[in-house]
């Protein structure tokens, strides 16, 4: 074979291998474009999301929260600025000297430091940093300007809940806080999710949490890779919280929780007795709730837990008294409508009845002589209850204790609300497996044994009374403008004259001289009031203590003085404030009690009075232009 | 003896070797290189530094060298092939010795204005030496199995000085290139058959039963450098994201989010095809593809032309090479095959592989211009 056709032969098998050669890499190229097309076209819409999630953060905004107003606008509970101090450390060089030169404007302690680079390692570079919370205007000023010498920091603006009226309202507002576990958990609003958001955590504030809290909005973001971001594409602002009206009147509530502040421990409530709203209710000692918005630290709650005289607890709703002599009205209203005894039924009282072989004491020693109803009303003399108690029964005087609110919760919308205890026979075989002795009827009957009732029952019992309607008690006025309050109420099913006879009686408490509550009197004409005292025990008072003579009240240590209580209405024409007070261990209702809910009744009528006259004036007219509309939210 | 079939160039004049150069091809690497520039630019986010104007620089000293090497005759350069082989194996010792490690694997001879990564040169040089070696080999030559001993260590040495860096990707593009030039001049079927079929038995035998847990381990490891689940396979589903979200028509130059946002990782060297695609669509990427595939026509349309045995064989070569680029590279970043760290010549940024490339561009290009120049089967034609 010559080299030519060697060559030649050589060249064709490289032609053909080149063929195949050629033909492998553009089936390769097939395949890549291939690929290709399934990436790109038919996974692109896939991926396409996939992309889009990467890029895209949705961040939540959290919406101001409502504001709560009293029921003529003074705003209850507001956001305010509060100025924070950040650093980002990627701008700020190093941080060590930053800091330094800040702990020079502002007192920054060690464990502040510590916190603040442990959180620097812990976050991307460009992520913000608090480096101090809650700075007083002075201090946000003194970092402004030296702002120039610390690269990276800045003032960081942000919300907190703020009570003008601090310590008085606390029982009815609650306050905010972290959102807990518990909060998070079954909800499925995105806001709960927020760092540091805060949500009702008691009162008002819990009770129309929903309506505050108003709907989260969110901001759309490009981030990259690492978080950073780059830009804002959209931002829906949310929907605002709605502002609640409460029917409380700020001045008087301010006015009750200095006037019980006088006391170590007290609870009071006015509410109107046609319509059921609540102008003021204070539980006294309180707490500050801005203390609680900013973040309460462990050792002033603890302090709040132990202390004897509970001040986390809304003794109004929450406190359960027996409501001692208070409760004879609804003893006396039974007997009346049981047609048993009738108003001129007379009892003589000796100072005590016996009752087989147990002895029952009136709390005067020497006894009342001959009382009819109104005067044992008067003279809230303990024997003729027990006679007339022990007539009827404690069925007809449980029924009637129920109809006028006792017995069980009355549903104000506040957490926290506890029921009461009404005895009757069915509950104690119920609840203690025991018969009941009809002794028990004649303790029964001057509000004691069993018998447990809380502040707001006795101040609804009381506008029930005066009013003769089954008024509710409420707390909301209007949500966002949207009036919310049931103002009509439906007649009791009780006799007129009956409930007449009775009124009678809480009147002649107050306004008849030798009434246990005749020295509380109001003396302005058409302002007066009606009302009826009551002593609950806490102990027992044994034979031998009796026989050596009771020890008095303010002999006793604080836990073991009776309670004193008194319920009252005005004006008594035309009854249209209901005022229940408690001084918890305060001694005798109509000496300490009744003074108290004298002085509220009072300020409250007052108060109107001084409105009724402001809203007679004209405006004073030494301008042409209108007078500018008063800003809701300006504080008194 | 001597072939008198064709016209002596020896003679070719300046002019007319200039006139020889296929300009059209020169047009294309540069078009190519043109799209390279544009995505460096958007890489930057928009900003010709700092990799664009690099990029450029490089090109441009490649362009001079390739036209510079296109000028030489091939002969010179098959003179010169195995002393070139020799001093690209010294390279490869030295890094392996001396040389900086980078990202693991690579090595590098720092020259300045580019990183020399002697494995990449050796990429050309060893298309060279086997088209040297080759040349002169009958059929019956390449039938001898004793004859395929000196290719396989002109193939071996090399391969064996990369591993060693290691770097597995260069290891691989060097043994399929050999292969093809191997397949080239003529080594029969049934020898390729029976060396891929033990080497599929052998793997996962010797996987099986010869190796230890460690040094499984350790092969995993050298296979997979970061083979934790944030790395390769968080880099893969990126890219796969940025192409899928491309779409038909693209987001648009210097609009693509997953790249510009940093998703995408390695965008401006080995993931530069997956910005492509993100920016400019399914229509860019098939374009640029087909644009690519041109410059592979252009090498095997300059070997069918080529009247002597080491041009072809050298043309082939490198146009294998190009192509292996181009495919283990797309591929990899698609999904398709394994990440091995392999760029895309004239896209990527990185001087060593658009130089070598560029190298061996002008050796295709003196292949062509010198085209019908006489040579014995000794490979000495007289110059």
């Amino acid at each position: 074979m010559s080299a030519f056709d060697r060559d030649a032969e050589r060249q064709r098998m490289l032609s053909r291998r080149t063929l195949v050669l050629g033909g492998l890499q553009g089936a390769a190229v097939a395949t890549l474009m291939g690929r290709l097309y399934y990436l790109q076209i038919v996974e692109s819409d896939r991926y396409t999301v996939l992309a889009e999630d990467n890029r895209i953060s949705l961040r939540l905004v959290a919406p101001p929260r409502g504001l709560i107003t009293d029921r003529f606008g003074v705003p209850l509970a507001v956001n305010e600025q509060n100025f924070s101090t950040i650093i980002v450390s990627e701008r700020a060089g190093d941080v060590q000297q930053i800091l330094d030169e800040v702990g020079k404007l502002i007192p920054l302690t060690e464990a502040d430091e510590r916190r603040i680079q442990r959180d620097i390692q812990r976050s991307r570079s460009f992520a913000p940093i608090t480096i101090k919370e809650n700075l007083t205007w002075d201090q946000v000023a003194a970092i402004e300007v030296n702002l120039p010498d610390l690269p990276g920091v800045s003032i960081d603006v942000g919300q907190v809940r703020s009570y003008p009226f601090g310590e008085a309202l606390s029982h009815v507002l609650g306050y905010v806080g972290a959102a807990a576990e518990k909060d998070v958990e079954g909800s499925s609003d995105p806001l709960l999710t927020l760092p540091g958001f805060k949500v009702g955590k008691g009162g008002i504030e819990k009770q129309y949490d929903q309506a505050l809290r108003g709907a989260a909005g969110n901001r759309q973001l490009e981030v990259n890779a690492v978080g950073r971001v780059i830009r804002e594409l959209s931002r829906d602002p949310g929907q605002s919280g709605r502002e609640v009206a409460l029917t409380i009147d700020a001045k008087l509530q301010h006015y009750m929780h200095q006037r019980l502040s006088a006391e170590e421990s007290a609870a009071a409530i006015v509410m109107d007795v046609n319509t059921g709203g609540i102008h003021a209710l204070c539980s006294s000692p309180s707490f500050d709730p801005n203390q609680f918005a900013m973040g309460i630290g462990y050792e002033a709650y603890q302090a709040l837990l132990k202390d004897e005289r509970t001040p986390l607890i809304n003794k109004v709703i929450a406190g359960q008294y027996p409501p001692g002599s208070t409760f004879k009205m609804l003893t006396a209203l039974a007997a009346l409508e049981s047609g048993i005894v009738n108003a001129d039924h007379r009892v003589f009282c000796s100072g005590h009845i016996e009752l087989g072989s147990h002895r029952f004491h009136c709390w005067s020693r020497n006894g009342h002589g001959t009382l009819d109803m109104v005067g044992a009303l008067m003279n809230s003399c303990d024997v003729y209850f027990y006679d007339i108690a022990g007539r009827i029964g404690m069925d007809r005087i449980a029924e009637m204790a129920r109809r006028f609110g006792l017995g069980g919760k009355v549903g104000l919308e506040l957490p926290g609300e506890r029921p009461g205890l009404i005895p009757d026979p069915k509950w104690k075989r119920q609840a203690l497996k025991q018969p009941w002795h009809q002794g028990e009827t004649l303790i029964a009957s001057m509000g004691q044994g069993y018998v447990l009732t809380t502040p707001l029952q006795l101040a609804v019992m009381t506008a029930r009374l005066a009013s003769g309607r089954a008024v509710q008690p409420h707390l909301l006025k209007s949500i966002e403008g949207q009036f919310a309050e049931t103002t009509q109420w439906p007649a009791i099913d009780v006799k007129p004259e009956n409930l007449a006879t009775v009124l009678k009686g809480m009147n002649a408490v107050t306004n008849v001289p030798g009434g246990t509550g005749y020295r509380a009197r109001i003396n302005v004409p058409g302002m007066e009031m009606a009302g009826k005292s009551g002593s609950a025990q806490v102990r027992r008072i044994s034979m031998a203590e009796r026989n050596s003579g009771v020890i008095k009240n303010e002999n006793r240590p604080w836990r073991e003085r009776d309670h004193a209580l008194f319920v009252a209405f005005a004006p008594v024409q035309a009854p249209k404030y209901a005022c229940a007070v408690i001084v918890e261990h305060g001694g005798g209702g109509g000496a300490v009690a009744a003074p108290i809910a004298r002085d509220i009744l009072l300020e409250c009528q007052m108060l109107e009075a001084a409105r009724a006259t402001v809203a007679q004036q004209p405006p004073p007219s030494t301008d042409t232009t209108p007078p500018a509309p008063n800003p809701a939210g300006e504080t008194p | 003896m001597t072939l008198d079939v064709s016209s002596d160039s020896a003679a070719l004049s300046f002019t007319e070797k200039l006139a020889q150069i296929p300009w059209s091809f020169v047009f294309l690497v540069t078009i190519v290189a043109c799209v390279g520039f544009a995505m460096l630019y958007s890489a930057a986010n928009g900003q010709i530094d700092p990799w664009a104007s690099r990029q450029m620089l490089r090109f441009g000293v490649g362009l001079a060298l390739m036209l510079f090497i296109g000028m030489i005759d091939i002969r010179v350069w098959m003179k010169m092939t195995y002393p070139l082989y020799g001093l690209v194996m010294v390279l490869l010792v030295g890094v392996d010795l001396f040389g900086s490690v980078g990202k693991g694997a690579q090595r590098w001879i720092d020259l300045g204005f580019v990183q020399l990564q002697p494995s990449e040169i050796m990429k050309v040089t060893l298309v060279m030496a086997l088209a040297r070696y080759f040349h002169g080999a009958s059929l019956e030559d390449t039938g001898r199995i004793p004859y395929l001993i000196v290719p396989l260590l002109i193939v071996g040495a090399p391969v064996a000085l990369v591993l060693a860096q290691p770097n597995l990707g260069t290891s691989l593009m060097l043994i399929m290139a050999s292969g093809a030039m191997f397949f080239l001049s003529g080594v029969r079927w049934w020898k390729f058959a029976l060396v891929i079929g033990a080497i599929l038995i052998a793997i996962p035998l010797s996987w099986q039963f010869l190796l230890h847990d460690y040094q499984r381990d350790r092969v995993e490891t050298f296979l997979d450098p970061d083979s934790d689940p944030l790395g390769t396979g968080y880099h893969i589903t990126q890219s796969k994201i940025a192409f899928g979200s491309g779409g038909l028509t693209g987001k648009g130059f210097l609009q693509g989010t997953q790249s510009h946002l940093n998703f995408l990782p390695e965008k401006q060297t080995d993931f530069i095809f997956t910005m492509l695609a993100e920016e400019f669509g399914l229509v860019g990427s098939v374009s640029f593809l087909v644009l690519y595939c041109l410059l592979l026509l252009f090498g095997f349309v300059i070997a069918g032309r080529c009247r002597h045995q080491y041009g072809r064989l050298l043309a082939l070569g490198l146009t294998v090479n190009l192509f292996l680029y181009l495919f283990i590279n797309v591929a990899m970043i698609m999904g398709l095959i394994p990440v091995v760290g392999v760029p895309l010549p004239l896209i990527s940024y990185g001087g060593t592989a658009t130089l070598a490339v560029m190298v061996g561009f002008g050796l295709l290009m003196s292949v062509h211009v010198h085209r019908d120049v006489r040579m014995s089967r000794r490979g000495l034609g007289d110059l």
